[in-house]
């Protein structure tokens, strides 16, 4: 047997707790531990983006996924968790119709994912001996959060010069999606903060 | 690590046992070494701590604090604590959900301790050196309050619940300034990785971070307090607030399950000390440079013993650093009053986290009109040459 | 195949990726609570996040001159922080539905039924 490959072990660690907790999320029947299944499922997956070189990406995934819309969630489940609504018991046809569904979907899914022969264990192991060096992740080159940023107010440093203006189109950064992305933040905080408010009965009328 | 003993064990060529069970064996041995010095350095802290909180706590009140186990100063008393948890019934009450309710105490303790991965407690010392080790620790910090909510959820007691409550609106609070100020020195850095943060502290105490300009001196303070929040410290300690809620999260919580939460408390507390001493307080470089006085830096070509003896004491003086920081907070305990719920939310929202931003926006105009920082230029690495990174700015403002 | 000793590929990441999303379909589908229906929201778009960052990430796949690199992290990015707003809206409704109706399932909230 050959050497273990740590990639793939850690993969496999981290894939069977993603889509285990997954599932579990799916039968789960109690709110409540369902949002404990879902905590555990995305951590998981902020350690896939870890494993697929993305740090930056996966330390967001924990820090406002995980540690902050989780804990909102969370927040609502305590709120409205109360005596028949912790568990809610779906249909037994509902159950039926959605395993047809799901099964189709996930097959239909799962034959694209393994359909394109680039993308498959064979042809990367064969990638990886015809060049000479193992294909190691350059910390730096992969991940520097430097370029993130460059990219976010216009500069893509991972990108040639475009010499001419026409093969700009595509290649330029993301300053105006990261200016909407800003604003709709501002107008979902007050948005959000009105309807939740408390309201005084006959204050106005 | 691990490979250097592969390289070693592949050059001996003992036909023992298969190369892969080798290689896996010497993987598992060198990480669980690695993970035990960790543990290590976080139980015995958290045991200090213990003895320094009751020993503190009575000498604030005219008291003499613990005074019998283990000679005058009681200093085995951590020990006689634990033993005592240890025996303890284990009790699960019969509202609580269980599972829940059994597995909260260990998701605070992995969330508090996952957090040394990435502290370096000296020059490269450093478990897994991340470049967005700032960002990550952050992270991680604040995964600690699963357990509490869990926790407080699954015991089934209305005082478990309003405790998570609070802890779960302050906490979520008091990230988005804390966030802003650990952006602060990561700006001034030009890096997230916590090794080059304290690396460009070396030398006299005049450049460590908090000396910078005058609002990373006002930001250290700022972070204190939201870090004191963070971690749910007095005056924050409302989710166990015991005059009011029982014991908050932990009512019905005893024995081994409630030292594990006891535990991820001190940890946490030296884990947001130590990215404080790291951030803004120069890290593993002293007051003085003694090992660079010495000589026994690697850019004075001394002997790669001597740099790890001077990596050693860079850590001792880490670890000072980090245990007054503890100290302070221990201190603050013991004197302040509790805070109520709405001005824990006042504290946050009115005074931190407008300050926080100022100070970013001045730290910003600083480092443009006086590059190098107020008393001494600093010796800044090649990453500062780029141009700081805006994006962890808005991702951390986010949260 | 020898998913231990063997490197992995983009199809692996994709198979996960497909679990989660189809895991979130089927949790919006059948849960009546309204917050149910939100963490399947969640699960769906962590498994496109996790397509865009398997997809960007070149040493997984042979054709790694296709590899996204920037673009899949900063659309996560993007994604991870619509889904934080998302959040906050949709429990403020969910909490505002909660106070209303006196309860969270929504089948319930069928007023507007011609």
């Amino acid at each position: 047997m050959e050497a273990i490959n740590w990639h793939s072990f850690f993969f496999l660690l981290f894939g069977l707790a993603a889509g285990g907790f997954a599932l579990a999320v799916v039968l789960s029947g109690n709110i409540v531990r369902m949002g404990f299944y879902l905590i555990m499922s995305l951590g998981a997956v902020a350690g896939l983006f870890f494993l697929a070189g993305a740090e930056f990406v996966g330390a967001m995934q924990l820090m406002i996924y995980v540690g902050g819309t989780m804990v909102l969630l969370v927040f609502g489940v305590m709120l409205t968790a109360r005596g028949p609504f912790v568990s809610m018991k779906t249909p037994g046809g509902q159950w039926v119709l959605a395993t047809i569904v799901g099964g189709s979907l996930l097959v239909m899914l799962l034959h694209t994912a393994v359909s394109v022969d680039d993308w498959r264990v064979k042809a990367v192991a064969e990638k990886a001996e015809l060049s000479e060096e193992p294909p190691e992740v350059e910390l730096s080159e992969t991940t520097n959060p430097d370029r993130l940023g460059m990219a976010l107010v216009g500069v893509r440093s991972d990108q040639p010069d475009p010499r001419q203006p026409a093969e700009e189109f595509g290649m330029s950064g993301y300053l105006l999606a990261f200016e909407i992305v800003s604003v709709h933040l501002l107008v979902v905080l007050i948005g959000a903060a009105y309807l939740a408010r408390t309201k005084r009965v006959g204050s106005r009328d | 690590m691990a490979k250097f003993f592969i390289e070693y064990l592949d050059s001996l060529s003992i036909p023992i046992l298969p190369e892969w069970i080798v290689h896996a064996l010497v993987y598992l041995i060198v990480g669980l070494v690695q993970c035990g010095v960790l543990l290590a350095i976080v139980m015995v802290s958290v045991a200090v701590f213990t003895w320094m909180e009751r020993k503190i706590a009575g000498r604030i009140q005219d008291r003499l604090g613990p005074t019998r186990t283990g000679g005058r100063f009681g200093w085995l008393q951590p020990l006689a604590d634990g033993i005592k948890l240890w025996t303890k019934e284990d009790l699960v009450p019969k509202n609580a959900d269980g599972l829940l309710f059994r597995v909260a105490p260990y998701i605070a303790f992995c969330a508090s301790f996952t957090v040394f991965l990435a502290l370096p407690f000296s020059d490269g010392w450093v478990a897994q050196n991340l470049n967005v080790a700032a960002f990550f620790v952050l992270a991680v910090a604040g995964l600690e309050i699963f357990g509490t909510i869990l926790g407080g959820y699954g015991s089934g007691s209305k005082w478990s619940l309003f405790g998570a409550m609070r802890e779960a609106a302050q906490v979520v609070s008091y990230e988005v300034p804390l966030g802003l100020c650990v952006l602060i020195p990561v700006m001034i850095a030009g890096s997230m990785n916590l090794v080059t943060i304290g690396n460009i502290q070396a030398g006299l105490f005049t450049n460590w971070l908090i000396f910078h300009d005058p609002c990373t001196f006002i930001t250290f303070f700022v972070y204190g307090t939201c870090a004191v929040a963070s971690v749910n410290r007095a005056p924050f300690d409302l989710a166990e607030a015991e005059s009011e809620l029982v014991a908050g999260f932990m009512t019905e919580y005893s024995g081994f399950r409630w030292s594990i939460f006891f535990m991820a408390e001190y940890g946490s507390m030296l884990a947001v000390s130590a990215l404080a001493t790291t951030l803004f307080l120069g890290g593993w470089n002293g007051p003085v440079p003694v090992t660079e006085l010495l000589g026994w830096t690697e850019a004075a070509g001394a002997h790669p013993v001597l740099v790890q003896l001077g990596n050693l004491l860079g850590a001792a003086n880490f670890l000072c650093k980090t245990y007054i920081g503890v100290t302070v907070m221990i201190w603050a305990r013991w004197s302040l009053p509790r805070l109520r719920i709405d001005q824990v939310m006042t504290t946050c929202l009115k005074y931190c986290l407008p300050i926080a931003a100022a100070m970013l926006v001045g730290a910003t105009l600083w480092l443009y009109a006086f590059p190098g920082g107020m008393i001494l230029k600093q010796r800044l690495p090649d990453v500062s040459s780029q141009v700081p990174s805006d994006s962890c700015g808005t991702k951390t403002g986010d949260g | 195949m020898d998913l231990l000793t063997e490197p992995v590929g983009l199809s692996h990441y994709l198979v996960v990726g497909a679990i989660l999303f189809v895991c979130g379909v089927l949790c919006m589908a059948i849960k009546r609570n309204a917050l149910g229906v939100l963490m399947g929201v969640e699960l769906v778009l962590n498994g496109a996040n996790l397509n865009f960052i398997a997809f960007s990430a070149p040493y997984l796949r042979a054709d790694s001159q296709y590899a996204t690199g920037l673009d899949g992290h900063l659309i996560a990015m993007f994604v991870i922080v619509l889904a934080a707003a998302e959040a906050a809206v949709a429990l403020a409704i969910a909490l505002n539905y909660y106070n209303n109706h006196a309860t969270i399932d929504v089948d319930e909230g069928d007023e507007l039924k011609g």
